[in-house]
């Protein structure tokens, strides 16, 4: 469906990031948490609590709702910026590989 | 060891930091953004053009704090997360991370200017995805460019009117602006305004804001009740009840707004005392007219010291930073005295709105129900607090421990407030009765390795 | 109107025992503090556990075995009363190694406690590989483990939550926000509290952790307790990573890494420390390395209640007969012996467990 949000003035320069295995094309050092809302993502992640979705809720870097993994480790996404190739999974519950 | 470490690059940091370089003190801000401004400010110095149109001259003014702060000799150090703050006999040692490193800066003083965060606003399916605070909306358009467009603004505050005017400045107006003040608050609050000629400029400020809203047909809900926010997976409707009928309003975001509040967890972590505000309905640091504390050596300026807004904040800064060169020796008592006097006058012209604000803005008053989650982290419900208040819970430590509010990563920052007034209401104590939770370090996440890298034998590596 | 017993102290050791009496049909009052008070109960580390306990007391290490057995029967009751999961997981626990001579060490000195009891001391030792197959992302600097049968770990907050709820469930009357001030025997006991409160029952049980160093006295005990802080980690909620637990970290229900613990001589500190948590984590990465990427999100000092020997102290006093201190630093691992137990012993039934040992007789 149509992004919840726009960008007032599209950044020209873009680069490739994937999300949850979707390859995606977002400003290049913008905020991750706010490039992911208005390239159309709904929600980041599941709880681990009662499984139901989340998505970014302060964008100051307080409320911990925009939880994403990069490189296997949690990170916020409204404290992260865009960088070319990095790879954005859903924290999961299932047992990691290494 | 340098003379002050200051906590936060926002209005009260950044002028302090000017001040305190300034009158020759050796400064670091330690901040957790890329660019200074705090959350008020938010990348000002990259917001300009299109941008500064829609977010105006008060957002533009942040840009000579930042420039100042730039122009100093104080260091800034972007991106630092500050996760612990240890006290010694010599001074404090501040722990933090960036970039995945630890690192531990000590000082002889340290000035927390922590801002502030959005009162929590406990509705049903407010975790719901779209449904953030009004001020990270106001974020996502000063850091990114990016506005809702379908979007409905709920709750009670000032900030309500600025992002709506904002967004219609931006060609994309907001839905509808729901309201929770009863109709009697706002007549109620305008005794409190008496002469203060800024008050009345904040009103008209205000009254302008509105009448942008209305030319463009953004719908006002006044005094709503009943709030709830529809969605399986996301928000998609807000319901109210509002003028006597139901109302639903189908959308893709909401926006939350009932105040802010002072943003306690490091004040609290190292001991600093704080008592409950009943006109800003919040815990507030005890501080003396310098900003210092029951803490020797620790101050604290802006509105994490107690809500008045970026102009108040930004001469507490400098006030504090005076007060601080005095202390350490750099300037003496009497030109600390002769500088403040007319920063102390500002102040009082500020801050004699305030009243008005929080009388006319008060939260939502309606209880809330048992099923509506307070602690977004562990998923805790206010029925369960209710509980734990019957099984003897006096206070929000024992509740936490047992049903987990106020464990989770947020360390309780949208849940303290709400789960100290539950219990409060459940025993018929006063909320300083009732207590806080006691904040430790982690102030904020820090992993295991950037925790390990400190470890005695590898200090030297990480400094 | 006085019950038959009143309990100074609502913590998990003053409820246990609480309930276990409740169960006899006896009247019960429990006195508990407020919520900044010293709570042990809601900063242990929540180890049901047997291994290395009375090395030098075989006696200690039978009363926790006695306890852990009694456990998974205690815990099920709690559950069905309460609807609250204990998370009790009794599939055996480590004491994990970093070198040969540590651990040789400490196998040869639970040969000998296993022959002082009987040969009841079910463990084994694992090398590395076999560890690695139990505990995949063990780490390469541990190179062994004890696995003991008999340990395990449960989730003491819930615990306490639990026996909270019971206690006033079965009419156990709980009055929260009290400090103990005064205890006196004119005839029956009568218990006065700060606030003015008053009140009286048959039996006196000093259940107080560290509130005995100074209520002991008043009662003709020598409570010879000092407080020991432990520092305690916990990480984000993660996937399943550690099978069993150990001393040095565990996995709890709700899918934290729980990382402990220091053991320092700091007096009423229950602060935490950047040094004390740097090396906690450190030894932590050490046995799993996989944690380094983990985020640490609280982290709590809490204090041990701790006698000279760091052994229980059950006592009845001298001065007031009727008056018995409980006091022990292991309040989960021994909460299913006091809730089971403990009742016969204070009741002075035929049945009650002989506790000689534990006896303040030690002391002098």
């Amino acid at each position: 469906m149509k992004p919840a949000f726009h960008e007032i003035d599209p950044a020209p320069v873009r680069v490739a990031v994937r999300f949850d295995g979707q390859e995606l094309l977002l400003p290049e050092g913008a905020n991750l948490a706010a490039s992911l809302l208005a390239a159309g993502i709904v929600s980041l992640r599941d709880t681990p609590v009662s499984g139901a979705p989340r998505a970014p809720f302060c964008m100051m870097g307080t409320c911990f709702d925009c939880l994403v993994q990069i490189d296997g480790v949690t990170r916020q996404a409204c404290m992260t910026e865009v960088a070319e190739g990095m790879e954005i999974t859903r924290p999961t519950r299932e047992a990691a590989d290494d | 060891m340098i003379d002050l470490a200051i906590i936060g690059a926002g209005p009260a940091g950044m002028a302090a930091a000017a001040e305190a370089a300034g009158r020759g003190l050796s400064v670091c801000v330690l901040d957790e953004q890329a660019r200074p401004g705090g959350q008020i400010y938010r990348d000002v110095d990259r917001a300009a053009g299109t941008l500064g149109a829609i977010l105006g001259p008060d957002y533009a003014h942040g840009a000579t704090l930042s420039g100042a702060l730039r122009d100093s000799a104080a260091r800034h150090v972007t991106g630092a997360v500050v996760w612990a703050i240890e006290t010694d006999d010599a001074g404090f040692t501040v722990n933090y991370t960036r970039d995945g490193a630890s690192a531990q800066i000590r000082a002889g003083r340290i000035l927390l200017a922590t801002g502030a965060l959005e009162r929590p606003m406990p509705l049903p399916g407010w975790t719901l995805p779209g449904v953030m605070t009004a001020g990270a909306a106001q974020i996502l358009l000063k850091q990114s460019g990016i506005v809702a467009d379908r979007a409905v603004l709920v709750g009670s505050g000032p900030l309500l009117y600025l992002i709506a005017a904002q967004m219609v400045r931006a060609g994309t107006p907001p839905l509808a602006l729901v309201e929770t003040p009863a109709r009697g608050d706002f007549a109620g609050a305008l005794r409190h305004l008496g002469g203060a000629l800024r008050g009345w400029r904040y009103l008209m400020k205000g009254a302008g804001l509105l009448a942008a809203i209305r030319r463009a047909g953004v719908p006002r809900y006044r005094a709503a009740t009943e709030i709830y926010i529809e969605g399986m997976d996301r928000a998609t409707a807000v319901r109210f009840r509002a003028g006597g009928q139901d109302h639903r309003i189908g959308c893709d975001t909401v926006l939350l707004h009932q105040g802010v509040v002072p943003n306690t967890q490091a004040a609290r972590s190292i001991g600093v005392p704080h008592l409950w505000d009943d006109q800003q309905r919040c815990f507030s640091p005890v501080v003396d007219t310098w900003g210092g504390t029951a803490v020797p050596g620790v101050f604290l300026a802006g509105d994490g010291a107690g809500i008045g807004g970026a102009k108040l904040a930004e001469v507490a800064g400098r006030i504090t930073a005076l007060a601080i060169a005095a202390e350490a020796g750099w300037i003496t008592p009497a030109e600390r005295d002769r500088d403040a006097a007319p920063l102390m006058a500002a102040r009082r012209a500020e801050g004699a709105v305030r009243p008005f604000l929080d009388a006319a803005y008060p939260p939502a008053a309606a209880p809330i129900a048992d099923d509506t989650i307070v602690c977004r982290c562990e998923e805790v419900t206010a029925g369960a607090i209710r509980g734990y208040a019957k099984l003897g819970c006096t206070g929000p430590n024992q509740a936490k421990a047992f049903g987990r509010a106020g464990m989770g990563p947020c360390q309780g920052r949208y849940c303290g407030l709400t789960v100290t007034a539950l219990l409060a209401e459940a025993t018929g104590q006063t909320e300083d009765e009732t207590g806080y939770y006691r904040i430790r370090p982690p102030l904020k996440p820090v992993t295991l390795a950037e925790l390990a890298a400190m470890d005695a034998p590898h200090k030297d590596a990480a400094e | 109107m006085g019950t038959d017993y009143v309990i100074i102290g609502g913590g998990v050791v003053g409820l246990s025992v609480a309930w276990g009496l409740l169960k006899r049909g006896h009247t019960v009052t429990v006195l508990d503090g407020d919520d900044g008070s010293f709570r042990a109960s809601r900063g242990n580390f929540g180890l049901v556990w047997v291994q290395s306990k009375g090395m030098k007391q075989p006696r200690y290490a039978q009363w926790s075995q006695t306890s852990a057995a009694a456990w998974a029967d205690y815990a099920a009751e709690l559950q069905d009363a309460t609807g609250h999961d204990l998370g009790l997981e009794q599939r055996g626990g480590y004491d994990l190694h970093f070198s040969e001579e540590t651990l040789q060490e400490t196998v040869d000195q639970y040969e000998v406690l296993k022959a002082k009891l009987g040969g009841d001391y079910p463990y084994e030792v694992l090398g590395h590989n076999a560890l690695r197959k139990e505990e995949p992302h063990i780490g390469p600097k541990v190179v062994g483990a004890i696995l003991h049968h008999q340990d395990g770990h449960a989730n003491p907050l819930r615990l306490l939550l639990a026996l909270a709820d019971d206690v006033r469930r079965m009419g156990g009357r709980v009055l929260t926000g009290k400090t103990v001030t005064d205890v006196s025997k004119p005839d029956g006991f009568r218990v006065t509290c700060a606030d003015g409160t008053i009140v009286e029952g048959g039996k006196v049980v000093l259940s107080a952790g560290l509130g005995a160093m100074q209520l002991g006295p008043k009662l003709g005990f020598r409570a010879p307790i000092r407080p020991q802080r432990g520092q305690v980690l916990i990480t984000e909620k993660l996937p399943k990573i550690i099978n069993r637990p150990s001393l040095i970290a565990r996995q709890v229900d709700e899918g934290g890494i729980q990382i402990g613990a220091t053991n320092e001589e700091v007096g009423l500190d229950d602060s935490v420390t950047q040094t004390g948590l740097s090396g906690l984590a450190a030894e932590a990465i050490a046995a799993y390395p996989i944690l380094g990427r983990a985020q640490l999100v609280r982290s709590w000092g809490a204090l041990r209640v701790l006698s000279p020997d760091g052994l229980p102290i059950y006592q009845q006093s001298a001065e007031m007969p009727g008056a018995y201190l409980v006091t022990c630093h292991s309040g989960i691992t021994l909460s299913a012996a006091h809730a089971r137990l403990l009742p016969d012993w204070l009741d002075g039934t035929a049945a009650a467990p002989d506790l000689e040992v534990f006896s303040e007789a030690r002391f002098s």
